[in-house]
């Protein structure tokens, strides 16, 4: 079978993607898996190689140009030792005190004696990928079957997938205590990270899953993380995922959720820290009557950059979905949005509404919206709005003129402006998590 | 005694603008209402944001200084917690903010500046009932966002019952009656006169002696063009409800 020309003829370029090679070349032989797994590594490394590292021209990594900002890809990390561990013990911090079931993965590497195993609900399975890729596990068939995408960041890290979680809510069953994915990176010299998690909420069944990502500041450090997310008919999944990055990580996420007729799914994105961050989700809402809600804030500053990417293919009937999406720039920071709504010819009767705001605090912050409607079906109400603006001076000066200081009235306005979002957040302990998080992001800032 | 507020020779223009406050000189000493009175775009307005330190305006001259310091090196929320209010004549709307919420930012910041004790949450929600009774403000409106879907009159019960809950030395009242029905005028005007004290002291502009009969002055000032060009007793007010301001104006001019 031929490939297309031009991918036969895209020699690697760059010394990030040269050693990239050379990583996949010595770490095949060692990354878990069987022979199948091996063969979809390869093919998922071709992929990659064909394409590159996004840069400009190609449309969706258009404002994340990765060829300029990952100039050297970072060698893969060691399992973590005992001394990694002991780092990690105080991750995940912004959740901590809330009774959720942690799970904790040092390094990209799943720890089950810093993970709480205990006392697991019925019908919830809990599993290592790297042990489920190893010894096999009729779940990993799925892996790379839950929405079609092409994209070489998420071929990537197909090709170099080291460890991760494998969840399994059996159908029916309500998991009341939310699952948390502690991931945290603790070396001190920059070192790359590639996890696969893979979700599976059968029919019927219920869970809130978070997700949080830290590592050390003033270490360039890179992530390249992809959850496979499978919500079942009537099912109800809420995701929450918190990127807290050390100040010069580079950090790649991609999610690709397939949702079932009925079912309820709701995505929050909540984005403080990392350099360069990605966030990229596809939902594929196959059946009919699905809610759906993909939500995201980001307070960013500095030489901060945030990318989101949403694509929200509406392919059943009556759907309806909600994307709201309010970025707080400072310093010099950009933020990109990405939204793209896609109902297809038999998905009439779909209410998809999107908004993206941001709030530039500084002239020198920058924010990009690039929304985008592709509607195939004829009885459908569709829209999206965008807005950037300053924080309104008015109602600045009113709070202030009943005692409150300057940098408490803005970070009232801001709470506010975050807010409709945040508030939305299911889980109450989670909200109130993120609301103290943005206030001290707020009283923080110079 | 030491007056509560000197204006002396103070020109404010807007930024890049034009001149607005044209040599205005004022003293009020503790105790005393004075009411100011005056044409539509006489500079009323903007005295009084002057005053409480809005962005957007230039001090080109003078000076004023209350309770001992020089007002005008302050910033908004520094002359809040001295002891300055001022009560918009528009007041806003602030989607997302709570009213509680909001209060209780506002009273403690201004004690936490001021060296004093904050107040607990369930310390400031029974305050805020209570004052909101007096006002007629229910428990749902004091939930809501700042001013969001109030009618006219119930921002201004609002601003009233900030300013009862945040027991300031000078009031400035911008028009406090704009928009109110003459129960409202009454409820209104009952907060500001439990507000009356020796110490305690109003500046009431409006353009109704009406508003007078409620809240009687010591002093009535004609403001016209940028300063004061009239003074006299509560009986001005009267006067000016009969004339108008023609004969000041020209005094101005
Ligand atoms: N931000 C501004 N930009 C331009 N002109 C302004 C601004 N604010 C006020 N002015 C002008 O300054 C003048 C004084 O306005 P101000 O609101 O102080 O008057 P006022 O005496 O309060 O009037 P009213 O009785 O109608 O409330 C008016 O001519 C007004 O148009
Ligand atoms: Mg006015």
């Amino acid at each position: 079978m031929a490939a297309p020309i031009s991918a036969q003829i895209r020699p690697m370029k760059t010394s990030a993607e040269l050693a990239l090679a050379e990583t996949f070349a010595a770490a095949r032989t060692a990354l878990p898996g069987g022979p199948d797994v091996a063969a979809q590594r390869a093919a998922a490394f071709g992929t990659f190689a064909d394409a590159g590292l996004p840069h400009r021209r190609v449309e969706a990594w258009r404002y994340t140009d990765l060829r300029a900002l990952m100039r050297e890809a970072r060698p893969l990390a060691a399992p973590p030792d005992a001394e990694a561990k002991a780092r990690a013990a105080t991750a995940g911090a912004m959740l901590a005190g809330h009774g959720f079931r942690r799970l904790v993965l040092v390094n990209g590497a799943f720890v089950p004696e810093l993970s709480d195993l205990a006392g697991l609900e019925a019908g919830l399975s809990i599993r290592s990928m790297a042990d489920a890729l190893t010894n096999g596990d009729a779940l990993t068939a799925r892996l790379g079957q839950t929405v079609e995408s092409q994209d070489a960041v998420l071929a990537l890290n197909t090709a170099l997938m080291g460890d991760g979680v494998v969840l399994q809510v059996a159908a029916g069953t309500v998991i009341e205590r939310p699952v948390e994915l502690v991931f945290v990176t603790t070396e001190a010299t920059p070192v790359s990270m590639f996890t696969r998690s893979l979700v599976v909420v059968e029919d019927g069944a219920s869970l809130t899953l978070i997700e949080s990502h830290e590592g050390p500041s003033g270490v360039a450090y890179q992530v390249n993380t992809a959850l496979e997310l499978v919500v079942g008919a009537g099912a109800n999944v809420e995701r929450v995922k918190i990127t807290a990055e050390g100040s010069d990580a580079v950090h790649l996420a991609t999610v690709l959720a397939r949702v079932d007729a009925t079912a309820t799914f709701a995505n929050t994105f909540f984005t403080t820290g990392g350099l360069v961050v990605r966030n990229q989700l596809l939902a594929h809402l196959a059946g009919e009557a699905i809610h759906a809600r993909m939500n995201g804030v980001s307070l960013l500053s500095g030489k901060q950059h945030a990318d989101t990417l949403l694509s929200v293919d509406h392919a059943g009937p009556a759907g309806e979905s909600r994307e709201s999406f309010r970025a707080v720039l400072d310093g010099a920071a950009q933020d990109i949005f990405q939204g793209k709504i896609a109902v297809r010819k038999q998905a009439q009767k779909t209410d998809a509404r999107m908004l993206s705001r941001a709030l530039l605090l500084t002239e020198t912050a920058e924010a990009c919206n690039k929304p985008e409607l592709e509607i195939f079906a004829d009885d459908v109400q569709c829209g999206h709005g965008c807005t950037t603006g300053t924080l309104d001076q008015q109602l600045r000066f009113y709070l202030m003129s009943r005692g409150i200081p300057a940098k408490e009235a803005e970070a009232l306005l801001i709470q506010a402006f975050v807010g409709e979002v945040l508030d939305a957040i299911g889980n109450e302990g989670v909200r109130t998590a993120l609301t103290d998080a943005t206030q001290a992001w707020l009283l923080g800032r110079e | 005694m030491a007056p509560l507020l000197e204006i002396k020779d103070l020109h404010a223009e807007i930024s890049g603008g034009r001149k607005i406050i044209d040599g205005m000189n004022l003293t009020i000493n503790p105790g005393e209402i004075h009411a100011i009175m005056g044409p539509n775009g006489a500079g009323k307005s903007t005295l009084s944001y002057v005053l409480s330190g809005k962005p957007g305006y230039e001090i080109t001259g003078g000076e004023v200084i209350f309770r001992g310091v020089n007002l005008l090196e302050l910033s908004p929320d520094e002359r809040a917690a001295q002891g300055l209010f001022l009560c918009f004549q528009y007041p806003l709307e602030i989607p997302g903010v709570s009213n509680m919420a909001f209060l209780h930012t506002a009273v403690n910041s201004q004690r936490r500046k001021r060296g004093e004790v904050e107040l607990t949450s369930p310390e400031l929600v029974r305050k805020v009932r209570e004052l909101g009774q007096t006002l007629g403000i229910n428990a749902e409106m004091l939930k809501r966002p700042v001013n969001v879907g109030f009618s006219g009159g119930e921002k201004k019960r609002n601003e009233t019952l900030q300013m009862m809950l945040l027991e300031p030395y000078l009031c400035v009242l911008d028009e406090a009656d704009s928009g109110l029905d003459i129960d409202a005028l009454k409820v209104v005007s009952n907060g500001v006169n439990a507000l009356r004290s020796p110490e305690r002291s109003m500046l009431v502009i409006t353009h109704y002696q009406r508003l007078l009969d409620y809240i009687v002055p010591d002093v009535v000032h004609v403001f016209a063009a940028g300063r004061i060009v009239h003074t006299g007793g509560k009986e001005l007010a009267l006067e000016l409800e009969a004339t108008g301001y023609a004969q000041y104006q020209n005094e101005a001019a």
